[in-house]
């Protein structure tokens, strides 16, 4: 089978000893399964997330954006540049968008870019990972590998905030995009109905409003128990760390038990792939996905 | 351009200065921003108020104000506006601005923070996860830090212990390789958009 070609743009989480070190793990074996290479692009930067805005201002984000996009378009051209964080993606996806719109934005980022000896052409497309999976896979194929399918197991999809909004994936709806639930069907898993799959989880706020980015945490994560749900799966990379991480503080705070495992959409697809916990990166969580590891395991 | 060109007319000044800041004028004041905001109770003047406020000219309370640094960046306000502005980057845009005139809250955490962050990241190209969270606790001096690290510790060994935070990160740890164009990238960004804002 020829592979489809990317260029990957991981993203400051995703380095080993990292935050989300736990996702590049889980994909690769997904990939090899599903025919899709990436190609790291050499000496990519941070896209700024969200909170890059306080001191970057625009023309910087944009500028550091558009380094990357240059770069890809410069080492891997013809390939689409795709990331697996939502905040990387949203900041790329959201450069490309609007220097095509404002021609006098293309020109001030390309006098910044000439500064490294770079130019932005403007050819490159930024996608997610989770884009790729759907449109250029489709669910069907990404049913092909399954060898153990995770029947039983009650999972709350939580897609959150920066994969659904403010570009989405295409054809679903921002209060409640069905995709997420379809891939977990889709590995012989049941996604059950709750009221907070798209709710925020204070993003950055975790760090400086840490009180109130908790309230968020907690009735995501107490929503999940209301409805049954023994995991929560995420596409985001930010939601993961924070719904996951702070499940502990909150308890100590509150006196709540909390312990609800947080894990990637890539992580099911690996374990329902044959993947071994290892390899699904299940050694990395706070909360132990014991259900999970157990289909692994079998 | 100096402030005072602006003196009577605050909407005026964010237009030319707020990123996006022409759509101000495009708001019909019917409150779904505010409604979805995830941390709406916490904020003194919604994006709503805010757009009224700066129609209204009230320069010194909305670029004082500690509203729009409690925006999450969750991108619901955006997709729900019937008249389609884009809120978030006016919240981002207008919280840009007060910093770099200096009239935002001097201690409003998300501002610290999001300089931190910036800073991290101009440095090396990458952001080292353990020396901002570090940065982080220490902003406010050394024995609040000692504080703050203690009590997120458990939290810091679960993570080293999963793999997901090195303690090498310390010694210098993810970097790009062309730090030095990085740095004249941002350099020349900030200098273009600076010029064009009145703000050099
Ligand atoms: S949702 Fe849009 S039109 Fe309505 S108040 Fe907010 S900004 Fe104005
Ligand atoms: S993006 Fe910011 S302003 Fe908009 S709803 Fe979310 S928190 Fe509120």
């Amino acid at each position: 089978m020829t592979k489809k070609q990317y260029a990957f743009y991981p993203g400051c989480t995703q380095q080993k000893g990292a935050s989300g070190s736990n996702f590049t793990t889980s994909i690769q074996l997904m990939n090899e399964k599903l025919g899709i290479q990436l190609n790291e692009i050499p000496d990519w930067n941070c896209c700024g997330a969200s909170i890059g805005y306080g001191e970057g201002g625009e023309l910087p984000r944009l500028a550091i954006n558009a380094r990357n996009l240059a770069l890809a378009e410069q080492h891997l051209p013809g390939q689409d540049m795709v990331s697996g964080c939502p905040a990387c993606w949203l900041s790329s996806r959201e450069t490309v968008e609007r220097l095509h719109e404002f021609g006098s934005l293309m020109a001030e980022t390309n006098e910044a870019l000439k500064e490294a000896g770079l130019a932005f052409k403007g050819t490159v497309k930024a996608r997610h990972m989770v884009e790729v999976l759907i449109e250029d896979v489709g669910f069907e194929a990404m049913k092909a590998p399954v060898v153990k399918s995770l029947e039983g197991l009650k999972i709350a999809g939580y897609v959150g905030c920066q994969t659904n909004r403010p570009f989405g994936i295409a054809g679903e709806s921002f209060e409640n995009p069905m995709y997420l639930d379809h891939m977990i069907e889709t590995v012989g898993a049941e996604a059950v109905k709750y009221d907070q799959k798209v709710t925020c989880c204070g993003g950055a706020l975790a760090f400086s409003e840490p009180d109130k980015a908790q309230n968020q945490i907690r009735q995501i994560v107490e929503s999940a128990y209301d409805h049954g749900a023994e995991l929560i799966v995420t596409p985001c990379q930010l939601c993961q760390a924070n719904v996951e991480i702070y499940q502990s503080e909150i308890n100590k705070k509150h006196g709540t038990k909390l312990a609800m495992p947080v894990v990637y959409y890539s992580q099911l697809m690996t374990v329902a792939y044959g993947g071994s916990a290892k390899e699904a990166g299940l050694n990395g969580q706070l909360i132990r996905a014991e259900k999970l590891e157990g289909f692994a395991n079998k | 351009m100096t402030t005072a060109t602006y003196k009577n007319s605050f909407l005026k000044e964010v237009e030319a200065n707020v990123e996006d800041g022409h759509m101000v004028k495009m708001c019909m004041q019917c409150g779904v921003c505010a409604g979805s905001c995830p941390l709406g109770p916490h904020w003194q003047h919604s994006p709503q108020k805010l757009f009224m406020m700066i129609r209204a000219g009230k320069r010194e309370e909305v670029l004082t104000s500690d509203s729009m640094w409690m925006c999450t960046s969750c991108y619901n306000c955006i997709v729900r506006c019937p008249r389609k502005l884009p809120i978030t980057h006016i919240m981002h845009g207008l919280a840009h601005y007060a910093h770099r005139l200096n009239l935002a809250p001097a201690k409003q955490p998300t501002r610290a923070i999001a300089k931190l962050f910036w800073d991290n990241l101009v440095k090396t190209g990458r952001v080292n996860e353990l020396k901002f969270s570090l940065a982080m606790y220490f902003k406010d001096g050394f024995g609040q830090g000692v504080k703050n690290s203690m009590a997120m510790q458990g939290v810091g060994l679960g993570l080293v212990k999963a793999g997901r935070l090195s303690p090498m990160e310390i010694l210098g740890g993810h970097k790009c390789q062309d730090q030095n164009g990085i740095q004249k990238i941002v350099a020349k960004a900030r200098e273009i958009e600076d010029k064009r804002r009145g703000l050099a």
